[in-house]
């Protein structure tokens, strides 16, 4: 088996601050980890590999720091990593990203067939959970994302059956290989790295590919290839409290606005009726 | 499959950063293992640091942009009573120019990081997040590596030196180093307050760039033998003050309590007004000195910087000290793998070099000293008190005459303090110093 991760390189959203004055985010001084999604894809694929052979490659688009979580990719245990780093590759959106990351797996999947692509099902700094997706659209692979559980991955058939996170339940599906997987943070706890794992990334010299080596078509990476931008960050409005019935003293009257109230609210209603355990 | 080198530093601070950039230097395998996230993470120090030493690992360090805060060109020293005291200072026109960086202060989690860069440069391997837990021997009892935290976290080393600090785990379970009576360390509290840098300028009347030292005693630690310190940073001022530990037991102060009230001193709060506090953090310091130093080498290991206690009080140095025997343990550990033997007999030469460097000269030569402060509180009641309470009445023109002023201060102090008492102090306090 074969597999490629992409892991992301994001600030510690735990320490990110948001200035209330200029409604951006306050990078400085943030230390940067891997995402956490996409440690979580890394382990899967370790403890694939460990069950029926394989190859993992990590890989990263990102500035010359992002080094840094393939350097932690292959201390837990990959085999190898590439860093996608251009500067034309900078101010990608999710679009230009996928595409991006697609035509390096591609570039792998020439030297050795890719059979499983992993990723975590969002970044902690952008929440989109498109980049998954978008990477198994121009593969042309099947893809399950959400996943919280691998069922069963059968090498000789060449399929696999996961259990992932829907609307208000699980499903479990059954698809043909290749596939992408985007898996979410229950399916397994990363590792901890061994010393010589440690050591060994410490002396790892990242392999890296710029526009030329992915073979990437100027107009659909970076800025040019992003046709979405944020315009502006803002902080939500504070909710105001809702409506107090103080039932204190008389409780009947308080319980009779009360039902008043809900009632009316056709919203609300629809919203208790949702979802039943509220 | 073990990997076995031939030097393993056990902390990533001044001491053994500066052994592991030697030793990388002239190509000897050497590993550092660090607990913390990275270099300085978890690393305390008032912030000081002086030119020369770290000039004898990174000769061009201010052209390798080593993280400066402000280069040091004042010093002061307070003497305070609870509402007031003595300032002497000292500033030369020389710690501006020729001895520029002399002593700078440095933000340790920036300084640490970037002097590990340089001996990664060199070819020292770094490994941080792996705390060693434990020394491996043979039956001998010859010390023969490491063991670590991690899964196959063992790792051979023909010598290991012990620089992890003057909370070292590893001391206290290998009993190298007995446990620090309380007697023998100081617990310091450190706030960090941050304030624009030109608010800072001004504040201390100096130019970018430069900053001041001041080192406080008196009432502040409420009778207790301790000290505070204020340094200046770019942006920010380091606050430290610490007492003996066996004093803060006995009096059952909180540290934190004392740094509140230090904070709202009147000589203090001027200069922190209106900053914004940015850390806070705690560290014990070896102020033993001389006379509780551990046996500092044996079979196949070193002890360097603050495991072995080598702190000097008095001039609150410690990083250098660190520095200085991290380089000292790194020339013999090299003269030891040359000549093939790294027993006890091979490493000794190591107690040897420190004797005759400023390190242990300066040690005993200040080996009194904390004795001396722990038996005379009155240098931290009485003495500041009397002395801010003779002062206030000379300075006050109240149609007194200055004669009659210094009869009524002279029979207060001779209440207060018996004259025996005092010339006692003074002759004793100028033997632990001298």
């Amino acid at each position: 088996m074969n597999f490629v991760c992409c892991i992301k390189q994001v600030p510690d959203t735990a320490e990110v601050k948001i200035d209330p004055e200029t409604n951006t985010l306050m990078r400085s001084g943030v230390e940067s980890i891997s995402n956490p999604y996409d440690l979580v894809a890394l382990e899967t694929a370790l403890i694939l590999k460990d069950k029926y052979g394989g190859w993992v490659t990590a890989l990263s688009m990102g500035p010359p720091q992002a080094e840094q979580v393939l350097k932690e990719a292959i201390s837990l245990g990959a085999d190898a990593a590439v860093l996608l780093s251009d500067r034309a590759f900078a101010g990608a959106d999710t679009l230009a990203t996928s595409y991006t990351l697609y035509k390096a797996i591609r570039n792998l999947d020439l030297d050795r067939p890719v059979d499983i692509v992993l990723c975590g099902k969002q970044a902690i700094d952008g929440d989109t959970a498109q980049v998954g997706p978008g990477i198994a659209t121009r593969l042309g692979f099947t893809q399950f994302t959400s996943v919280i559980e691998i069922r069963e991955l059968n090498t000789y058939d060449r399929h696999i059956t996961v259990k992932r996170r829907v609307e208000g339940g699980f499903e479990v599906v059954r698809g043909p290989l290749p596939t992408v997987i985007t898996v979410d943070l229950g399916l397994a706890r990363p590792r901890r790295a061994s010393l010589p794992g440690l050591i060994l990334s410490l002396r790892a010299v990242i392999d890296k590919w710029d526009a030329d080596a992915v073979g990437a078509e100027v107009p659909k990476i970076g800025l040019k290839g992003s046709p979405t931008w944020v315009r502006r960050i803002f902080s939500p409005p504070l909710k105001e409290g809702g409506p107090v019935f103080d039932a204190r003293k008389d409780p009947v009257p308080a319980v009779e606005r009360f039902l008043d109230t809900i009632v009316a609210d056709e919203e609300l209603i629809s919203e208790l009726f949702k979802n039943p355990g509220v | 499959m073990r990997e076995e080198f031939e030097v393993a530093v056990v902390g990533a601070g001044p001491a053994g950063i500066s052994a592991a950039l030697a030793l990388a230097e002239k190509g000897i395998k050497v590993i550092v293992f660090e607990r913390g996230e990275f270099p300085g993470a978890k690393n305390v120090s008032g912030g000081v640091l002086y030119g020369h030493d770290l000039g004898e690992s990174v000769p061009d360090f201010i052209r390798r942009e080593c993280p400066v805060e402000r280069n040091i060109v004042e010093s002061r020293v307070w003497y305070l009573s609870v509402d007031g005291g003595f300032n002497v200072s000292f500033r030369d026109r020389a710690f501006e120019e020729g001895l520029s960086f002399n002593a700078f202060t440095v933000g340790r989690a920036r300084f640490d990081r970037w002097f590990a860069g340089i001996a990664e440069e060199k070819g020292a391997l770094v490994v941080c997040g792996t705390t060693v837990t434990d020394l491996l021997r043979d039956d001998g009892g010859r010390v023969t590596g490491v063991r670590t935290d991690r899964s196959d976290g063992d790792v051979t080393a023909r010598v290991v030196l012990i620089a992890d600090g003057i909370n070292s785990a590893l001391a206290a379970k290998t009993g190298f180093r007995p446990e620090p009576k309380p007697n023998d360390v100081a617990l310091a509290v450190k706030e960090v307050i941050e304030l624009p840098e030109e608010v800072i300028n001004e504040r201390f009347n100096v130019e970018a760039g430069h900053g001041v030292t001041i080192e406080i005693l008196g009432e502040i630690t409420k009778g207790m033998d301790g000290v505070a310190v204020i340094y200046t940073n770019k942006n920010s001022l380091s606050l430290c003050i610490g007492a003996n530990l066996f004093d803060l037991m006995s009096n059952t102060v909180r540290p934190y309590e004392m740094l509140e009230e230090f904070k709202a001193h009147p000589m203090v709060a001027p200069l922190i007004k209106s900053g914004r506090p940015r850390e806070y953090m705690a560290h014990w310091l070896a102020e033993g000195g001389y006379d509780t130093i551990p046996h500092l080498y044996g079979d196949g290991y070193l002890i360097a910087g603050e495991s072995g206690m080598l702190f000097n009080a008095l001039h609150r140095e410690g990083s250098n000290m660190a520095m200085a025997s991290g380089r000292l343990a790194a020339l013999t550990i090299a003269g030891a793998l040359a000549r093939g033997d790294t027993g006890s007999e091979g490493l000794a030469g190591y107690a040897a070099a420190l004797q005759a460097s400023y390190v242990m000269k300066d040690l005993k030569k200040y080996r009194r000293f904390n004795r001396f402060l722990l038996n005379h509180k009155e240098l931290f009641s009485t003495l500041p008190r009397l002395g801010a309470s003779a002062a206030r009445e000379m300075l006050t023109v109240d149609g007194i005459s200055k004669k009659e002023k210094q009869t009524s201060i002279r029979r207060r102090i001779q209440g207060a303090i018996p004259l025996a008492r005092l010339a006692r102090l003074l002759w004793a306090g100028a033997r632990s110093i001298g």
